[in-house]
């Protein structure tokens, strides 16, 4: 099958400044795949040249295929992405730049879709107001409507939660999934690594232009991240043979760092064996947020 | 072909919508040229035999309002949706290069005859105004328009902020525009700068125009179309080429 996004070899300069450095990368159709990075990582620069915001300095990208280049149209035809920034023209209405949208497209008869997405994104009273006067969730929900009017199979959302209260990122999240059950490739920046651990079955990180990381979701949680125990023991000591797996001390509380659940077998018999009572315990899972900052920090 | 005629009809509204600022404000300072020049001038100056001064000079004002309209059309549109941002909207969807040429091209025109259109049908209450060749009126017409509007594309491409393309609209347009024989025939200058008015090709514009209504002119209208024809085509494969690079648009 072709990949939804194929990228090889991709390069950009922007003077001095190395926006990204030889970035590989594959993502197949119908995944929810994630790309993560701290600010200034390249995700938007990556995203800009997949959409033909931006030119490569050296390298290709393909959509479905499609060189972003040299079959730009077809590459474009697609694509629906997301912008980051919060843009809007003031001049129009939201059922007027979605109209617009559709045209720009090839596509002249698209009201009944369009309608749709006004309801599944909860604009229908405000498809004749000027996209200007929106709240800023609003101006957020019209972009998205804007990227699906022409229906593409690949969808880019670069940071499309970024300043958007609970509850419209939920019913984003529920729209955007629904989109992904029925087929839609979806690539994801964000900065809730939350969302991207609930929502996305594969994780690629970027970091000065470079991939640094990139395999599922549970591979990058189960290789990365160990099982934390905190533990309140009184007395208030920790036996020697436990030392190892110190990862913090927090007042009254050791923090250990264990490699696999089984492990806290042996750190129990231990504590027995050193005649030390168990006051407080809470096991808590790795989180993609620790496993994005052990890698940051690794390739520091 | 739908996503060019989507573009241009978007450009059509964005105008229409703003009308008292686009269309019925040209259409006002024009009208005050018109009133305060002919009021003065109209006993003094003759330009053409059997020509009144300001018969003389409606076809000049129409002519400058449509160049002045058809520039700020292209020029303010993309500027503001560059500044804004909103140009990824144009930029994402699969629209060829020249698709964006031709809309934008097209739309300057229309704003440039809608304004012409208004000055013309007000000036008639100032003066009768003859036709004698309106093929040729229509010829340059669409060339200045167009010529403006390819003008107004670079010249928003270019900028790199509303300073600097007012800059090119106050510095360069505009000085161009009034002194291309709106108000004047170039035979009344001195020999200096009649010969420097021939390397404005507003003033072949403005002659060839003005000879469409009375079959008077500086200079052979087929002359005059010639270099504006030139002019136009250099902007225009100037303007697509910068669109095809992406110049400013697409880093």
């Amino acid at each position: 099958m072709i990949p939804a996004i194929e990228i090889s070899g991709l390069r950009k300069h922007f003077g001095s400044l190395h926006a990204l450095c030889g970035v590989d990368l594959t993502v197949e159709q119908g995944e929810f795949f994630a790309l993560l990075g701290p600010n200034g990582a390249g995700k938007t620069t990556l995203i800009n040249i997949l959409a033909g915001l931006s030119r490569a300095t050296q390298g290709r990208c393909k959509v479905l295929g499609h060189d972003v280049v040299a079959d730009y149209r077809n590459s474009r035809r697609v694509l629906g992405v997301v912008p980051q920034e919060l843009v809007y023209d003031a001049f129009f209405t939201v059922r007027e730049m979605l109209r617009f949208q559709s045209g720009y497209f090839g596509l002249r008869k698209n009201d009944a879709w369009i309608d749709e997405l006004l309801h599944k994104l909860g604009l229908t009273d405000k498809a004749d107001t000027y996209t200007r006067l929106l709240s800023g969730g609003m101006k957020r929900r019209v972009l998205v409507a804007q990227a699906l009017v022409h229906k593409p199979p690949v969808i880019v959302l670069d940071e499309p939660t970024a300043g958007v209260d609970v509850e419209l990122r939920q019913n984003l999240w529920a729209f955007i999934r629904g989109l992904n059950r029925e087929g839609h490739t979806i690539v994801l920046t964000t900065h809730y690594l939350e969302e991207a651990e609930t929502l996305c079955s594969r994780i690629a990180m970027l970091k000065q232009g470079r991939v640094i990381a990139l395999d599922t979701t549970e591979n990058l949680l189960s290789a990365h991240a160990a099982t934390q125990v905190r533990l309140r023991l009184t007395p208030n000591r920790l036996p020697d043979a436990l030392r190892p797996m110190l990862a913090s001390e927090e007042g009254r509380d050791f923090r250990l760092s264990l490699q696999h659940c089984a492990e806290l077998e042996t750190v129990m018999a231990a504590l027995r064996e050193a005649n030390i009572n168990v006051d407080d315990l809470e096991v808590s899972k790795p989180d993609l947020e620790a496993v994005f900052l052990q890698i940051m920090g690794e390739a520091a | 072909m739908s996503g060019l005629w989507t573009l241009f009809y978007k450009e059509l509204l964005r105008f229409w919508k703003v009308g008292l600022q686009t269309v019925l404000s040209p259409l006002m300072t024009t009208l005050l040229y018109l009133l305060i020049f002919s009021h003065v001038l109209e006993a003094h100056v003759q330009v053409y035999p059997g020509v009144g001064y300001t018969a003389f000079l409606i076809p000049g004002l129409v002519m400058m309002a449509m160049l002045q309209n058809a520039f700020a059309n292209s020029s303010s549109s993309l500027i503001q949706s560059k500044m804004g941002g909103s140009i990824v909207f144009i930029l994402l969807p699969p629209l060829a290069y020249w698709q964006f040429f031709v809309a934008y091209v097209a739309a300057a025109v229309v704003r440039g005859l809608v304004v012409g259109l208004g000055v013309g049908l007000a000036g008639l209450w100032f003066a009768p105004m003859p036709l004698a060749h309106p093929l040729w009126i229509m010829a340059f017409t669409l060339a200045g328009c167009a010529m403006l509007g390819a003008a107004g594309i670079i010249t928003a491409l270019w900028a790199a902020s509303y300073d600097q393309m007012a800059a090119v609209q106050n510095f360069v347009i505009m000085p161009l525009t009034f002194l291309s024989g709106v108000f004047y025939s170039i035979h009344s200058l001195p020999p200096f700068w009649q010969a420097l008015s021939h390397y404005n090709p507003f003033f072949y514009l403005i002659d060839g125009f003005r000879f469409g209504f009375f079959g008077v002119s500086d200079v052979s209208p087929v002359l005059g179309l010639s270099i504006v024809g030139a002019c136009f085509l250099a902007l225009s494969l100037a303007t697509l080429a910068l669109l095809k690079s992406g110049y400013k648009l697409r880093n």
